[in-house]
């Protein structure tokens, strides 16, 4: 063996013994220890990817835990170019006959195609603007601190005559790349997420806040709000399927308008799958709808580079309704003769790019004064089970869940009954009323973004459920 | 395995587990897409590791660990039963499991052809002609293909005494057209949407789809579809396909009959179920030739929930789910099973990866096919639609009020087939569409369908689930609600 590889299957060993996250250097240390590896072969290029995580969870339900796991690992990611052909191998296994074996495998898969004409040399050295969202006390989270929490939740369900169920998940996670042109990039992060769900009679509400520092949250301010919530719900009218006027509060936002974010790509333009196909330059929705991609907002979370290694850039998507910009990996940009974005998804891949920290711009008003201002409408506190029923007119489908309140005058009067939503998600850009400043929302279907609530008109209710 | 499998167990009983089971598992993965004629993801993975769940103090804990040494394993028991420890901070009884014998078991799925012995070539080669096959269809603008193969062992131990060790090969394929034309977006799938057929089988699943004589047909189909009519919004008759009747069985009977979604242990993610306890026997689910399983055992087909022993050790059986129309059974595992008055577990507790906890989940729950042709239900049909192969679904989060969309629909007029409907769309409350069953076809249109991307828990896994289908009609179904008023 030679010292390089003594060298490597050191640096792995490292990285397989640590009881936090390894440090940059170990990252490093593994990165370039495969990638002598590769050079050892007959791959003309490779990149490397490193992933680390050290994740823990602590579940409730029926106000007391009844999951909690924790997880930690490790895996190296190879890929590899020759002859105008690539392909990746992953494994969680880090002594160096494994890499080796990672290194072979993907040079056997690139192997097995055509020649790709459009393939890319991976891209060499790049400058990143920094980012921090390594947060000690997040990382510093025990299991006992998530269980007094959840059991001073589940408290004040009992207190309230509730029954309380959700998560507190903390955590942190790295990921480091590199490749054969000497470019080399790190990331880490601390994440936490505290949700909860109160049941009364058959009334449930909802809260969910998520940081990357578990201070910016209160789990019991948070219980204190589902509970609240579901008690108000708990007296339902049923309403008919209609149109109706609907104040949608930020995780309601997030879970239907993350549902546009692929059509944003590039990729998906030339492929002739995105809404946006014929519609750049055009006003498409009303113009106080802006929105935006960045990674660098103080409420995002994320990598500062893309899967090519590239650096994120900020991009204006929608300016005051009009859809101006797309987001470009390499491939995506050369064939199209713009700048890459830094939006591309590791390769290979069908898919390209997307953005992945969209940031709509907020306004002014408050839910409170949304809800004032209201002669008769329904607050929406979340959204359930949504899908695409048209993909070029963006209609989705799904159901209220967790909380559906009738505005009558100005007031919240009651429950209503869960509704199914067939709307566009077009016309829906287009008719907002009213705009909350933009916050960092969490819903469960789609990944975390900054947007606003919003008082939107006509929003199309098809049918109704049995509770 | 068997060495670090029982050091784990040991460590937890000396750290005071009174119950403990571990599974290491070893996971590879191959994935092969074609887009538009050249290929898209090319890529293999591999992950292995340990994940010991403990009970202490009378409350759970699991922790994970990729560190396969002695020294690894014993922290992560260690770290196990510390977490089970701090659950009991926050518990309101003590867990008690069914009893269980132990097993000394092996099991290998059927596999004819191992897939990571075929020639990566050959694979590449079958989905670049069938991507071809569409693409030379005028209209057509955008295709693509997919294969994946996963070959998962794991070795399953408990305190109990039970060392079970299985491998499983999974195989998946699919292709698709895509026209857009004017102001639509009109897609085809073949042999079902959304990833394909997938199954507990090797290469041969491939070799038995055809792809290459399906293609021309599904590019015909989606490039058609704009000249189509649309689907009327209208009170009718509904024949679905047997791919959508799988997703069907999937979304308003194997999620509602989730004992742990039914006891709110998923209130605040996956949603519970109008299921509750007392439903049990009394509820009239279906019409009477409704009769729904869950079965796991290899002699109901290679699902995607077949096995030999679920992740908590206890044998694949079949459990009576709908039988004539009647509920009669939930999804039950160890700690939850007395709760319906068994005795026993029915089998259901399965894990992702060794990294995640094992969770109730479907197996393959089945409706049992009836006894007409296809011909014959057609032909029976005066006024009706028939919609295949899934576009779009969505279902409440108790499991009542459903909407499903399809790729294409065809108008029954007189007992023929006649036109082409685009944007096919049906909606209902699950216990009167179920009711409303009137005719199922017989065992040869029979087909076990898997779905691969099932997703449960917290954190978030994912389950291959298996249902078998064969085309069925229903009366006075919503038919074309997600389009009306827009």
């Amino acid at each position: 063996m030679s010292a390089k590889n003594k060298k490597g299957s050191h640096a792995a060993a490292s990285i397989r013994t640590a009881q936090s996250l390894s440090s940059e250097r170990d990252l490093r240390s593994v990165i370039e220890a495969v990638l002598r590896l590769a050079k050892k072969t007959h791959a003309e290029e490779a990149e490397v990817h490193v992933e680390e995580v050290d994740d823990s969870l602590t579940r409730f339900a029926n106000n007391a835990i009844h999951q909690n796991v924790a997880e930690r690992g490790v895996t190296v990611s190879v890929r590899t170019i020759l002859d105008g052909r690539t392909a990746r191998a992953t494994t969680n296994r880090l002594d160096e006959d494994s890499l080796r074996g990672a290194i072979d495998a993907s040079l056997t898969l690139a192997q097995s195609q055509p020649e790709d004409a459009h393939l890319l040399p991976v891209p060499g050295q790049q400058r990143y603007r920094a980012v921090s969202r390594f947060v000690k006390a997040s990382a510093a989270v025990t299991p006992e601190h998530r269980a007094r929490a959840v059991r001073r939740a589940c408290d004040l369900a009992i207190r309230n005559g509730q029954v309380a169920a959700g998560i507190f998940a903390t955590g942190q996670s790295q990921t480091a790349m590199g490749n054969s042109r000497g470019l080399f990039a790190a990331y880490r992060e601390t994440h936490a997420e505290f949700s909860i769900t109160m049941q009364e009679s058959a009334a449930t509400s909802w809260a969910k806040a998520n940081s990357a520092d578990v201070r910016a949250f209160d789990p019991q301010k948070l219980a204190a709000r589902a509970s609240e919530k579901a008690h108000r719900a708990v007296d339902v009218v049923e309403l008919a399927p209609a149109r109706y006027t609907v104040i949608l509060e930020p995780a309601a936002v997030l879970d239907l308008v993350g549902f546009l974010f692929y059509d944003f790509a590039a990729t998906a333009l030339a492929d002739k799958r995105s809404c946006l196909n014929n519609r750049m330059g055009k006003p498409l929705f009303g113009n106080n709808i802006s929105i935006s991609d960045d990674v660098y907002h103080p409420l995002q979370l994320g990598a500062n580079f893309d899967g090519e290694g590239m650096p994120r850039g900020r991009v204006l998507l929608v300016d005051r309704g009009v859809p101006r910009n797309l987001v470009y990996s390499r491939r995506s940009a050369k064939a199209t003769r713009k700048k890459p974005t830094g939006h591309g998804f590791a390769l290979p891949n069908e898919y390209g790019e997307a953005p992945m920290n969209l940031v709509f711009a907020g306004g002014t008003s408050s839910l409170d004064e949304m809800i004032a201002s209201t002669d008769r409408g329904l607050l929406v506190t979340r959204l359930w089970y949504i899908r695409e029923v048209d993909p070029y007119e963006k209609i989705m489908t799904g159901m209220t869940r967790d909380g559906l309140f009738l505005v009558e005058k100005g007031k919240v009067t009651s429950g209503v009954r869960n509704f199914r939503f067939n709307q566009s998600l077009l016309e829906m850009l287009r008719n907002v009323e009213l705009l909350g400043p933009a916050v960092r929302a969490t819903g469960e279907e789609a990944f975390e973004m900054v947007v606003p609530a919003m008082r939107v008109r006509d929003f199309h209710f098809s049918e109704v459920t049995k509770f | 395995m068997w060495e670090l499998a029982t050091h784990s167990l040991d460590i937890a009983r000396l750290r005071g587990a009174s119950y403990a089971d571990v599974r290491v598992m070893h996971l590879r993965q191959r994935d092969l897409t074609t887009k538009n004629g050249e290929v898209g993801t090319l890529a293999q993975s591999e992950s292995i590791g340990l994940g010991i769940r403990v009970l202490a103090n009378g409350a759970w804990g699991f922790a994970s660990t990729d560190q396969l040494t002695s020294d690894g394993v014993a922290a992560c028991a260690a770290r196990a039963v510390a977490i089970a420890k701090a659950s009991a901070l926050a518990k309101r009884g003590e867990v008690t499991l069914a009893p269980e014998q132990s097993f000394v078991d092996s099991w290998v799925s059927p596999c004819r052809k191992d897939p990571f012995e075929i020639p990566l070539e050959t694979q590449l080669a079958l989905l670049l002609a069938a991507d071809a096959e569409m693409h030379r269809v005028k209209g057509v603008t955008l295709t693509e293909t997919d294969m994946q193969f996963r070959k998962i062992d794991s070795w399953f131990a408990s305190s109990i005494g039970s060392r079970i060790h299985q491998r499983k090969f999974i195989s998946g394929c699919g292709m698709a057209a895509t026209s857009f034309q004017g102001q639509e977006i009109q897609k085809r799938s073949y042999p079902n949407s959304f990833g394909g057929q997938h199954s507990l089988q090797g290469y041969e699943l491939i070799e038995s789809l055809d792809l290459l004589k399906n293609a021309p047909m599904i590019a015909e189909e989606a490039a058609a579809l704009h000249s189509a009519a649309q689907c009327p919004e209208k009170t009718g008759t509904l024949i679905l396909g047997g791919s959508q009747l799988g997703l069907q069985i999937h979304e308003s009977v194997g999620h509602p009959i989730e004992l742990d979604r039914v006891l709110g242990e998923e209130a605040n993610f996956a949603g519970t179920s109008f299921l509750t306890l007392d439903q049990l026997n009394q509820l009239r689910y279906g019409s009477d030739i409704v009769n729904v399983v869950a079965d796991a055992r290899l002699e109901h087909g290679p699902g995607l929930g077949s096995f030999a022993y679920d992740d908590e050790g206890v044998p694949a059986q079949c459990t009576d789910i709908i039988k004539d129309g009647q509920f009669r059974g939930y999804l039950s595992n160890r700690e939850t099973a007395h709760l319906i008055g068994l005795q026993h577990s029915s089998g259901t507790m399965r894990t992702e990866s060794w990294n995640r906890l094992p969770i109730i989940r479907m197996t393959n729950i089945s409706l049992l096919p009836g006894s007409w042709s296809v011909d014959h239900l057609i032909a029976d049909t005066d006024d009706g639609i028939l919609m295949d192969t899934n576009r779009s679904w969505s279902i409440d989060d108790r499991r009542y009020q459903f909407q499903f969309s399809t790729e294409i629909g065809w108008e029954i007029k007189g007992g023929k087939k006649t036109r082409m409907l685009k944007n096919p769309s049906y909606s209902g409350i699950t216990t009167e569409f179920w009711n409303s069953c009137d005719a199922i076809c017989s065992r040869e249109h029979w087909t076990l369908w898997g779905t691969p991307n099932c997703g449960k828990g917290q954190p978030m896994q994912t389950m291959g689930t298996g249902h078998g289908a064969a085309p069925a009609r229903f009366r006075n179904i919503r038919i074309g609600s997600a389009f009306s008023n827009q």
